[in-house]
C-alpha cells in the first residue's frame, strides 16, 4: 500500500476536521496575505504623509486582522494535531487487530519483531508527515496562490518578476531534491538494522555475555550505524546546500524587484509602499515553495513506513473464520485426525502427511517423535493456529473450520512449550483464559499443577507480581503455572505441547497424576520427549518426518514399532526396557 | 590453540564487589521530574568531541548572520535614494534642501517639509539617482552572496557534527548495553528497554538534525538583528526588544505545560511497546484463551491514553508559532507609529524607518522557528532524558586492571561456601560448596526453583557471589576479567536465542574464525546437518524467514553446535536439551563426550537418561546440596536422589 491509498483510506473519518484545518489555515493564510497591504498603506500613506492618525486606525485593522491570523492558526493546529495524532491511534489500532487475526503463518512471516516496528516507529513516521502537513504545510499552496493574486493586484508590471523567480527556486529544489529522495528511501532500512541489532542484542543478551562476543556485536553495530551515519551525511550535505541557495534566490528576487520597482516610482508609476508589499508578497511565496518542497524531501521516509505498514494490512490471515459458523458443539467432544497433511505454500517438503487417528474423551493420546517431526504442528491444527492443507481435524464431528472460532477455543486448554506468562500478576495469569474464576479455583489448579507450594511462599501470594515472558519465575515454576492456567478454564480440550520439559521427574510425575481427575473427562493430546510421561496413556501416536509411524499402546509399540523402540530404548538402559 | 592466554604477573587487585539488585527495586523507572533544561545541556554536551568544528560553525554563522544583518541596512539605503529622487524632482533645479524644505513649510506642508530637510540624498530637481542605487544593489548582492557561501560552509560543518554526535550517542548506548549487569535486562519489560533504545534515539535524531542548525542560526539572527536595531535606533530598538523577553516569558509559560505532556507521550509509547511486544509475543496464547478481545480493549485503552498525551503535547507546543506571529505584528504596529510620527517629525529617515521595520520582521522570522522548533526540542529532549537514564544505569563493577596469572586451564572448579540472593530479603543459594575435578561430568539435579540456573549465573559472573567464593584452577574467578573468565567457558541455555542471518553465521557465532569445515563438523555433531537438508537453502537459510520452520528443538541443535565450536574448557549445559527429542539426545552425548573428554562439565537436566552417566550428581534442594555423588552410589544410598530416580519407574515401563 502506498502512502497516498493509506492516507485515503484512513483519513476518511477525518475528513471534517481537515475541512477545518484547510478552512482555518486559509482565513489565517488571507490574514498573513492581507497585513503586508495593510503595512504598505501605513507607509504611503501614514508615514509619507506623516498621517500619524492613519497610522493608528490602519494599526487597529492590522492588530484586528493579526488576532484573527493567531486564533484561526491555533484552531487550525488543533485539528492538523487532532487528525495527526488520531490518524496514528487508528493505524497503531487497525495494525494490532490486524495482526491479532493473523494465524502463526503470517506472524512467522513477519516475525514478531518486524511487526512490533510496523506497530510502533513506522505508524510515528506517517503520523509526523500528516502533522507537518496539517501544521505548517498545508498552508503553503494558499499562501502561495494568495501571494501571486496579491502580488499580480499589487503591481501587475512587476508580475514577470515571480516568473523567473519561482522556477528558479523549483529549478534549484527539484535538482536537491532529486537527490534526497532515493537517499531517504536508503535511510529506513538502514535506521531498522540499526534498531535490529540493538534489538538482537537486548533479547540474546546472556549468550552475548556467554560467548564474550561483545567486541564482535560492537563492531556489527558500529558498521551498520556508521551506515546509518553516511546516509545521514550526504542528506544533511544537500539539505544544507539547498537552504542557502533558496534564500540567496529570495534576496537575488528582493535586489531585483528594488531595481525595477525603483524606475517605476521614479516615472510615477507606481507607489513606493507598492513596492514594500510586493517585496513582502515576494518573500511569502518563495518561502511557501520551500516549504512545499520541505514537505516533499519528507514524504519518501514516510512512504516507505507506508509500505511497510501496507504490508501488514493487506495481508490476510490464512486462518479465517467461516461465513456460517456451527454455534453449537456436542459436549466434550472427541478430536479426530483424518488424512490431515500440512505443508508451507510452494515447500517441496511436508510437514505433516496422512496423519489419522483419534482422540476420545477421557482419553490421553501421546504423541512423541523426533525434533523437528511434526509434533507441536499438528497439535496447533487443533485450535487452527494452522490450518491444514490437506484433509481435515474435527471436533465433535465437525470440522473445526466450520466452527465458531470463539466457541472451538473455549473447549481448548492450550499449554505451549515456552511458558509463555503475560506481565501482571499470578492471578491474572491464571485468570487468562477464564476471568470470573475464583480464589478458590485458582487454588485448587495450583494445587493439581504442584505450585501451590512455592505460589504460597512468595510474598504476596496470588498477587505477586510476575515480569513480561514470566522472566522472574524459573523454567519449571513458569510451565507449571501455564498448566495451572489451562485448568483454570476447565476446558473439554487439554493441549500439552512438551509442556512438562522443565519439570523434575518427581513434579512431573505428580503433576500427571494430580491432572487425571479432570483429565478423565476431557480429551488430551500430550507432546512429550520423555518416555515415562506417556507409558500410561491410552495410545500413542509416533511421528517421523511428518509420517505417522506408529499407533497404539506403549506396550503393543515396543514389540511393532522400531521408531517407538528405538526413542524408549534411549531413555533407559537395556535392562530397564527388557 | 588460541585458548591459551598469556602469563600474566603482577599483583591481585581487590574488586569492588557489587550487590546483585533484588528483582524487589524494579519499582525505579517510575516517573522523573520534568528536567528540560538539564537534559538539553546535556544533549549539547554529547556535541563536545567535536569542539573544533563546532567553533568553526560559530564563526561562520557568526560572519554569516552578522552579513545578512547589515544587508538590510544596505538595502534601505536604495529605499532613501528613490525616495529622495521621487521628491526631488518636485522641485526647481538648484534650489537648496533647506529651500526646498522651506517652500514647503510655507505651503503649509509643515510634516512634509521637516521629512524632506531630513533626506540627505535629495538633490532638488533631480530624480533617481539610478547609479548610486544601480551601486547599492550591488553592494547588497554581493553581501547576500558572501553571507550564503558562508551560511553554506556553516551548515555543511554543523550537519557534520549533528551526524557524528547522534552516531556516537547510538555508540554510547550500544556500549553501554555491554556494559550493565545483567539484572538491568531482568528488572525492566523488554519493551520498555528496546522503545528506548529505537524510539527514542530515533526522536533525537530527527530532532537534533532538523532543530540544530536552524537553532543556531536563529538564534545568531536574533542576535545580529538585535545589535543592528540598536545601531540604527536605541530608542525604537527598546520598544522592539521588549518583543523578546516577551516572547521568551510567553513560550517559557506554554513550554512548561507542553514539556510534560512530551514526557508523558514518550512515556507511554514505552508502555504501549511493552504491551505490543507482549501481545505478539504471546499471540497464540492469546487466541487459544480466547483473550482477543480483552487484549485489544486493552491495548486501546493505552492507545488512547498515547493519543491524548501526544495531542496535548502537539496542540499545546503548537500555539506558540501563531502567538509568536501575533507578537510580531503587535511589534510591527508599534514600530510603524513610532516610525511613522519620527519620519514626519524629520528626526528618522524613511529608509531607516524601513530598515527597522524589516528588522522588526527579522525579528519575527528567527524568534517564530525558535518557537516552531520548541515542539521538536521539547519532544527530542524528552527522549534524550530516557536515553540519558539508560546511559546513567549502573555499570558492572570495574574489572580489575593488574595483570593475573594465567589459570593452569585444567578446568578444576570450586565453589567455597557460596551465598547469593537476588532480592536481600530472599535467601537463595546459602553455604554451598563443591569441588568439580578436570574433566568430570557434573550433573546438577533437584526440584525446579533449587537454584541450579542461579549457580551457572555465578559461575558465569552474570552476578557475583555474595559471600564466599568462586575459584577456576585455584583463581578466584571475581578476580579474573569476566571476558576472559568466559571465553574459557562454553554455555547452552534452554532460552535459544538466534540472531538475523543464515544458519551459518549462527553456528560460526562460537567462533567467528572458524574455518567452514569446523562450522559442518560442529554442524554434523550437533546433527544439526540432519534437518537442514530438509531447508530450501540449507545452511544459507535465513533464521529470521524460516521462524516458523524451525522448532524449538532444531532452534537448540544450532545452539549446541554453537558451543561446539567454541570448543570451551569449560561446558555449561542448562537444559540445553530440553526440548529435543531422547534419541538425537543419546547421540549428542555421545558427540559431547568425544568433546569433553578432557575438559569440565556442568549439566542441568530433568531426564535422567542425560544425568546417569555423570561422575558427579549434585542433589539440590533450596540452595543446598543434599547428596553428591555417582550415579550407583546415590542409588545405594537410597537417598533423595534414588526417590527421584525411582519415581521413573513407578511408572509401568515394562509390564
Amino acid at each position: 500500500m502506498t502512502l497516498p491509498r493509506l492516507l485515503r483510506a484512513y483519513l476518511r473519518p477525518y475528513h471534517p476536521q481537515l475541512l477545518g484545518v484547510i478552512t482555518f489555515q486559509i482565513v489565517a493564510s488571507m490574514a498573513a496575505l492581507f497585513l503586508p497591504r495593510l503595512n504598505a498603506g501605513i507607509i504611503d500613506v501614514g508615514v509619507t504623509q506623516g498621517d500619524a492618525n492613519y497610522i493608528v486606525r490602519t494599526g487597529l485593522v492590522m492588530l484586528t486582522v493579526a488576532l484573527a491570523q493567531v486564533g484561526s492558526t491555533a484552531v487550525a493546529v488543533y485539528f492538523g494535531a487532532r487528525t495527526a495524532m488520531g490518524l496514528g491511534r487508528d493505524l497503531r489500532e487497525a495494525v494490532f487487530r490486524r495482526v491479532g487475526s493473523f494465524s502463526n503463518r503470517e506472524v512467522g512471516r513477519f516475525g514478531a519483531p518486524s511487526l512490533i516496528t510496523r506497530t510502533t516507529n513506522d505508524v510515528q513516521q506517517v503520523q509526523m508527515v500528516v502533522l507537518m502537513a496539517c501544521t505548517m504545510m498545508a498552508s503553503a499552496p494558499i499562501m502561495m496562490m494568495g501571494g501571486v493574486v496579491m502580488a499580480v493586484r499589487e503591481e501587475i508590471q512587476l508580475s514577470w518578476l515571480l516568473l523567473v523567480a519561482v522556477p528558479a527556486m523549483a529549478v534549484i529544489l527539484g535538482f536537491v531534491i532529486r537527490r534526497l529522495i532515493p537517499a531517504f528511501r536508503l535511510m529506513q532500512p538502514r535506521i531498522d538494522a540499526v534498531n535490529k541489532i540493538l534489538r538482537e542484542q537486548i533479547t540474546g543478551i546472556r549468550v552475548v555475555r556467554a560467548f564474550v562476543r561483545e567486541p564482535l556485536e560492537m563492531a556489527r553495530f558500529e558498521r551498520v550505524n556508521g551506515e546509518l551515519a553516511d546516509v545521514g551525511l550526504y542528506v544533511g550535505r544537500w539539505m544544507v546546500t539547498m537552504f542557502p541557495a533558496v534564500i540567496l534566490v529570495m534576496n537575488a528576487s528582493t535586489v531585483a524587484a528594488l531595481w525595477f520597482g525603483a524606475q517605476r516610482v521614479d516615472a510615477g508609476l507606481m507607489q513606493i509602499g507598492s513596492l514594500t508589499a510586493f517585496l513582502a508578497y515576494l518573500i511569502q511565496i518563495l518561502v511557501a515553495v520551500m516549504m512545499a518542497s520541505f514537505m516533499l524531501a519528507m514524504v519518501p521516509r514516510a512512504s516507505v513506513a507506508a509500505g511497510r505498514i501496507g504490508e501488514v494490512l493487506d495481508t490476510e490471515s490464512t486462518v479465517t473464520p467461516p461465513p456460517s459458523p456451527v454455534t453449537r458443539l456436542p459436549e466434550r467432544a472427541t478430536v479426530r485426525f483424518g488424512g490431515v497433511g500440512f505443508r508451507y505454500p510452494g515447500a517441496s517438503h511436508a510437514i505433516l502427511e496422512n496423519i489419522n487417528f483419534t482422540v476420545e474423551r477421557g482419553q490421553t493420546t501421546a504423541i512423541v517423535g523426533s525434533t523437528g517431526s511434526g509434533k507441536t504442528t499438528l497439535v496447533s491444527l487443533v485450535p487452527r493456529l494452522f490450518d491444514v492443507t490437506e484433509g481435515a481435524v474435527q471436533v465433535g464431528g465437525i470440522d473445526v473450520r466450520q466452527v465458531d472460532p470463539d466457541l472451538l477455543w473455549s473447549r481448548i486448554g492450550l499449554v505451549p512449550q515456552t511458558g509463555y506468562l503475560f506481565s501482571g500478576t499470578i492471578a491474572s495469569n491464571l485468570r487468562h483464559g477464564r476471568p470470573e474464576a475464583t480464589d478458590a479455583e485458582l487454588w485448587d489448579a495450583l494445587e493439581t499443577a504442584q505450585a501451590r507450594m512455592f505460589v504460597e511462599a512468595m510474598p504476596d501470594g496470588l498477587e505477586t507480581p510476575v515480569a513480561q515472558g514470566g522472566t522472574t519465575v524459573s523454567g519449571g515454576q513458569r510451565q507449571r503455572l501455564a498448566i495451572a492456567r489451562a485448568v483454570v478454564r476447565q476446558p473439554e480440550i487439554y493441549l500439552f505441547d512438551d509442556a512438562f520439559s522443565a519439570l523434575d521427574l518427581a513434579t512431573d510425575a505428580r503433576v500427571r497424576h494430580a491432572l487425571r481427575p479432570l483429565t478423565q473427562v476431557a480429551a488430551v493430546l500430550v507432546v512429550a520427549q520423555r518416555v515415562s510421561s506417556i507409558v500410561d496413556a491410552d495410545q500413542i501416536v509416533v511421528l517421523e518426518d511428518g509420517h505417522m509411524v506408529g499407533l497404539g499402546a506403549h506396550r503393543a509399540l515396543l514389540d511393532d514399532c522400531s521408531t517407538y523402540r528405538e526413542i524408549v530404548e534411549s531413555q533407559f538402559s537395556e535392562e530397564e526396557v527388557a | 590453540m588460541n585458548r591459551l592466554t598469556p602469563v600474566r604477573t603482577g599483583q591481585l587487585k581487590e574488586t569492588e564487589r557489587v550487590r546483585p539488585e533484588g528483582l524487589g527495586r524494579q519499582a525505579m523507572i517510575a516517573q522523573r521530574a520534568i528536567r528540560f533544561l538539564p537534559s538539553a545541556r546535556r544533549l549539547l554536551r554529547q556535541v563536545a568531541p567535536d569542539r573544533t568544528k563546532v567553533g568553526g560553525v560559530f564563526l561562520l554563522a557568526l560572519v554569516s548572520v552578522g552579513l545578512a544583518a547589515v544587508a538590510p541596512r544596505i538595502l534601505g539605503r536604495a529605499t532613501d535614494l528613490v525616495f529622495s529622487g521621487v521628491f526631488g524632482r518636485q522641485f526647481p533645479v538648484g534650489l537648496s534642501r533647506a529651500e526646498a524644505a522651506e517652500s514647503l513649510r510655507s505651503g503649509g506642508e509643515s510634516t512634509v517639509a521637516d521629512m524632506v530637510a531630513a533626506m540627505e540624498h535629495l538633490v532638488p530637481g533631480q530624480g533617481v539617482d539610478f547609479q548610486a542605487v544601480w551601486l547599492v544593489l550591488l553592494l547588497t548582492l554581493a553581501v547576500y552572496t558572501v553571507s550564503g557561501l558562508l551560511g553554506w560552509l556553516q551548515g555543511y560543518l554543523l550537519n557534520d557534527v549533528v551526524v557524528a554526535t547522534v552516531r556516537r550517542l547510538r555508540d554510547e548506548v550500544e556500549a553501554k548495553i555491554h556494559r550493565v549487569p545483567l539484572d538491568y535486562f531482568d528488572r525492566q519489560p523488554r519493551g520498555e528497554l528496546l522503545s528506548r533504545v529505537t524510539n527514542d534515539i530515533d526522536n533525537v535524531a530527527q530532532s537534533l538534525s532538523q532543530a540544530m542548525s536552524q537553532v543556531l542560526s536563529s538564534l545568531l539572527t536574533v542576535l545580529g538583528v538585535v545589535v543592528m536595531m540598536v545601531l540604527l535606533s536605541p530608542s525604537l530598538a527598546l520598544v522592539a526588544l521588549v518583543t523578546v523577553p516577551t516572547s521568551l516569558a510567553l513560550t517559557a509559560l506554554i513550554m512548561r505545560r507542553s514539556q510534560k505532556l512530551f514526557v508523558e507521550q514518550w512515556r507511554r509509547t514505552g508502555a504501549l511497546t511493552t504491551r505490543i511486544e507482549e501481545a505478539f509475543t504471546g499471540h497464540d496464547l492469546i487466541t487459544v484463551f480466547g483473550r482477543r478481545r480483552d487484549v485489544n480493549a486493552a491495548f486501546g485503552r493505552e492507545n488512547m491514553e498515547l493519543f491524548t498525551a501526544g495531542f496535548g503535547a502537539q496542540f499545546i507546543s503548537g500555539l506558540i508559532m501563531p502567538m509568536m506571529f501575533f507578537i510580531g505584528s503587535l511589534t510591527y504596529l508599534v514600530i510603524a507609529v513610532i516610525g511613522g510620527l519620527r519620519v514626519a517629525a524629520g528626526t528618522m529617515s524613511l529608509g531607516g524607518v524601513q530598515a527597522f521595520i524589516s528588522y522588526t520582521q527579522q525579528l519575527t522570522h528567527p524568534l517564530s522557528q525558535l518557537a516552531s522548533m520548541v515542539n521538536l526540542l521539547q519532544s527530542g529532549v524528552a527522549s534524550a532524558e530516557r536515553v540519558f537514564e539508560l546511559l546513567d544505569a549502573d555499570e558492572e563493577p570495574e574489572e580489575s586492571t593488574g595483570a593475573l596469572p594465567a589459570p593452569v586451564r585444567l578446568g578444576r572448579v570450586v565453589l567455597d561456601q557460596v551465598a547469593f540472593r537476588y532480592d536481600p530479603e530472599t535467601p537463595l543459594i546459602e553455604n554451598l560448596s563443591l569441588v568439580a575435578e578436570p574433566g568430570e561430568t557434573v550433573a546438577i539435579v533437584g526440584p525446579t526453583g533449587a537454584g541450579k540456573t542461579t549457580l551457572v549465573n555465578l559461575i558465569m559472573r552474570f552476578y557475583d557471589v555474595d559471600s564466599g567464593r568462586i575459584t577456576l584452577d585455584g583463581v578466584d574467578i571475581v578476580s579474573m576479567r569476566r571476558a576472559e573468565l568466559r571465553g574459557q567457558v562454553g554455555m547452552v541455555l534452554q532460552d535459544t536465542w538466534l540472531f538475523e542471518g543464515t544458519i551459518r553465521d549462527n553456528i560460526a557465532y562460537g567462533r567467528p574464525e572458524a574455518s567452514e569445515k569446523e562450522v559442518l563438523a560442529a554442524a554434523q555433531a550437533a546433527f544439526v546437518d540432519r534437518f537442514v537438508h530438509h531447508l530450501p537453502e540449507q545452511y544459507n537459510t535465513l533464521v529470521a524467514e524460516s521462524e516458523s520452520n524451525l522448532s524449538v528443538g532444531e532452534r537448540q541443535l544450532i545452539t549446541i553446535a554453537r558451543a561446539f565450536l567454541a570448543d570451551p574448557a569449560l561446558l555449561i549445559l542448562d537444559e540445553a536439551t530440553s526440548s529435543v527429542d531422547t534419541r538425537t539426545e543419546v547421540l549428542l552425548q555421545n558427540a559431547m563426550r568425544g568433546l569433553r573428554s578432557d575438559r569440565t562439565s556442568f549439566v542441568i537436566a530433568h531426564r535422567l537418561s542425560t544425568i546417569r552417566d555423570a561422575d558427579l550428581i549434585l542433589m539440590m534442594d533450596q540452595g543446598r546440596i543434599v547428596e553428591q555423588g555417582s550415579h550407583g552410589a546415590l542409588l545405594q544410598a537410597d537417598g533423595a536422589y534414588a526417590k527421584l530416580y525411582n519415581t521413573q519407574f513407578t511408572a509401568p515401563v515394562i509390564a
